[in-house]
């Protein structure tokens, strides 16, 4: 059984402790909690070099050096602290750059709410334990055989056919039914791809439906949407060796990837709010009765800094646009600053937490609207490399890593 | 009388107040309950979503959900607080709420209490720790 080491500040009281430990079991893991000798704790925060003054958080660095220093035996890592605790922040960052620095261990923080419950914690332990466990079928760079991907998302669903490592098919289509969406997706792509469903010699499915949609297309790969997505990235953007950076925009939460070899080594997940989501952008193309297809070209003429814009809540950055088309700024100018105020969220919430890798590989359905990728160039100084068919990296990561367990 | 105890855990400072005659409110006493409770299935102190809410009583929602829970759990004891004995820079071993913030925040509301406190320092030695003893049997003492 795959063990992640908890190292958290608050969970017990927090009434979080036991859906932490829920969402290990359903990934069949189990938390466990590195042994300390009290004497060591006072020591270990002096060599770590930062001094809380809560004891739970000195503690969190004690554990880390202990697994650090190998005394105690663990497969992954979890570091977690409350949210809005500026003291356990400071613990919570620098311990995971700690880990990452003195371990190989594969890590994820997470800073909870006491409404956290083991569903959103989910797709992150699924994610731990797939590094872990099938870090083999992760290394895979070609796609064998004839298989599919399909990619349940929150706002679409993807499908896509591949046969030797080429795309000849793919389709995608608004959620609705998660079950419908995906099989009109599939029906076109087989379509496409000019084959027949029985042929077909392994499905994969991803995304926030990969439960259902696994049990329904009796799916060889059900696999969380942070592996998959990562292989589908590099593998479109044709950087499978080395190091990257893939920033993932959904529709719903965000990710920020950081890969070596196409293997996910850390990785952070938005979701406190979708002001920095592809929705905040399709409530803006609505706002200013435009396809979302047509954003990013209209934001690509306009000039962010003359609207003040920040879309932390997805319902106030409507409130800023609507204020801002009132006081006669142009529709280009208010498309620009929500592209650019989606790319500062992305930039405060989930770039500070990794260790920004070069390529920086930008994917996901907003990769399509080019505003987007200017607005991340800005905040970046960079322009991210956009593969083609970004919004397909879940089904094609699917389908890829499914062709793996072919026998 | 009711006396708070800080490190509200702490088996030392139990133990003196219970042997000079007082009664001590204790986080093992609050804590004692809920662990037991076949009912409450929150492990591995049974502190539940609801334990958080109450704590919005003693913090703030804009206070960290570990502040509030542990709240939940020391505010109803500060609330009957009729004295109360703190020991400042304990080691973990003497007894340890993991929370300075926590710590801070409950102090504060004992003092708004009006009521007496007894503030000490950890004890370096023997004969320091006799000296705490002694101080600690006179506070209780006089308080009867």
């Amino acid at each position: 059984m795959i063990k992640i080491a908890q190292l958290s500040c608050g969970t017990e009281y927090s009434a979080v402790q036991g859906e932490i430990e829920n969402a290990a079991e359903t990934v069949g893991a189990k938390m466990v909690y590195p042994d300390v000798n009290m004497d060591k704790i006072d020591k270990a925060v002096q060599d770590f070099g930062f001094n809380p003054h809560s004891p739970q958080l000195k503690l969190m660095i004690a554990r880390a050096i202990e697994l650090a220093d190998k005394n105690y035996d663990a497969d992954a890592i979890f570091i977690a602290t409350c949210f809005r605790c500026a003291e356990a922040a400071l613990v919570r960052t620098e311990l995971r750059k700690y880990v990452q620095e003195h371990t190989r261990l594969p890590v994820v923080t997470y800073s909870f709410t006491e409404r956290t419950k083991a569903a959103q914690l989910l797709t992150r332990m699924e994610a731990l334990v797939t590094i872990v466990e099938r870090k083999e079928l992760l290394a895979r760079e070609r796609q064998v055989g004839l298989t599919a991907g399909l990619d349940s998302g929150s706002s679409t669903t993807k499908a896509v056919i591949m046969h030797d490592n080429e795309i000849i098919g793919k389709y995608w289509l608004p959620t609705t039914d998660v079950f419908s969406a995906a099989e009109t997706a599939l029906v076109n792509a087989l379509a496409e791809a000019g084959v027949k469903r029985e042929q077909l010699e392994a499905i994969g499915t991803t995304g926030y439906g990969r439960y259902t949609l696994g049990k329904m297309f009796k799916a060889k790969l059900v696999q969380e949407e942070l592996t998959v997505n990562s292989k589908g990235a590099v593998w479109l953007a044709g950087k499978q060796k080395g190091e990257a950076t893939i920033i993932d925009i959904g529709g719903m939460d965000n990710k920020a990837i950081t890969v070596r070899d196409g293997i996910p080594d850390n990785f952070t997940m938005g979701g406190i709010c979708a002001g920095a989501s592809g929705r905040f952008l399709e409530l803006t193309a609505k706002r200013l009765k435009v396809e979302i297809t047509e954003l990013g070209d209209l934001a690509d003429k306009g000039d962010h800094t003359k609207v003040k814009m920040n879309s932390y809540c997805s319902i106030f950055g409507i409130q800023d646009l609507v204020t801002s088309l009132a006081a006669g700024n142009t529709l280009e100018d208010v498309a620009a600053a929500a592209c650019h105020s989606v790319a500062e969220q992305i930039y405060e919430q989930q770039l500070q937490e990794i260790e920004v890798r070069h390529p920086i590989i930008q994917v996901g359905g907003t990769a399509l609207i080019s505003g987007m990728v200017t607005a991340m160039e800005h905040t970046l100084g960079e322009r991210p490399i956009v593969p083609p068919n970004p919004q397909y990296i879940g089904a094609v990561g699917a389908a890829l890593l499914s062709s793996g367990l072919l026998g | 009388m009711k006396i708070f105890i800080m490190p509200p855990n702490s088996l030392i400072l139990y133990d003196l107040v219970e042997r000079f005659g007082h009664q001590p409110l204790s986080l093992m006493g609050a804590l004692k309950d809920r662990v037991n409770s076949k009912e409450i299935e929150a492990p591995p102190l049974n502190v539940t979503l609801d334990d958080v809410k109450l704590g919005l009583k003693y913090a703030g929602i804009e206070i960290p959900s570990g502040i509030r829970g542990r709240m939940a759990i020391y505010g109803p004891l500060i609330d009957q607080a009729e004295a109360a004995i703190f020991m400042e820079d304990a080691p973990y071993s003497f007894g340890c709420v993991g929370c300075q913030r926590t710590n801070e925040l409950a102090k504060l509301l004992v003092r708004k209490r009006k009521v007496p406190i007894l503030s000490l320092e950890y004890p370096e030695n023997e004969d320091e720790a006799k000296v705490m003893v002694v101080e600690i049997k006179e506070f209780l003492e006089e308080l009867k």
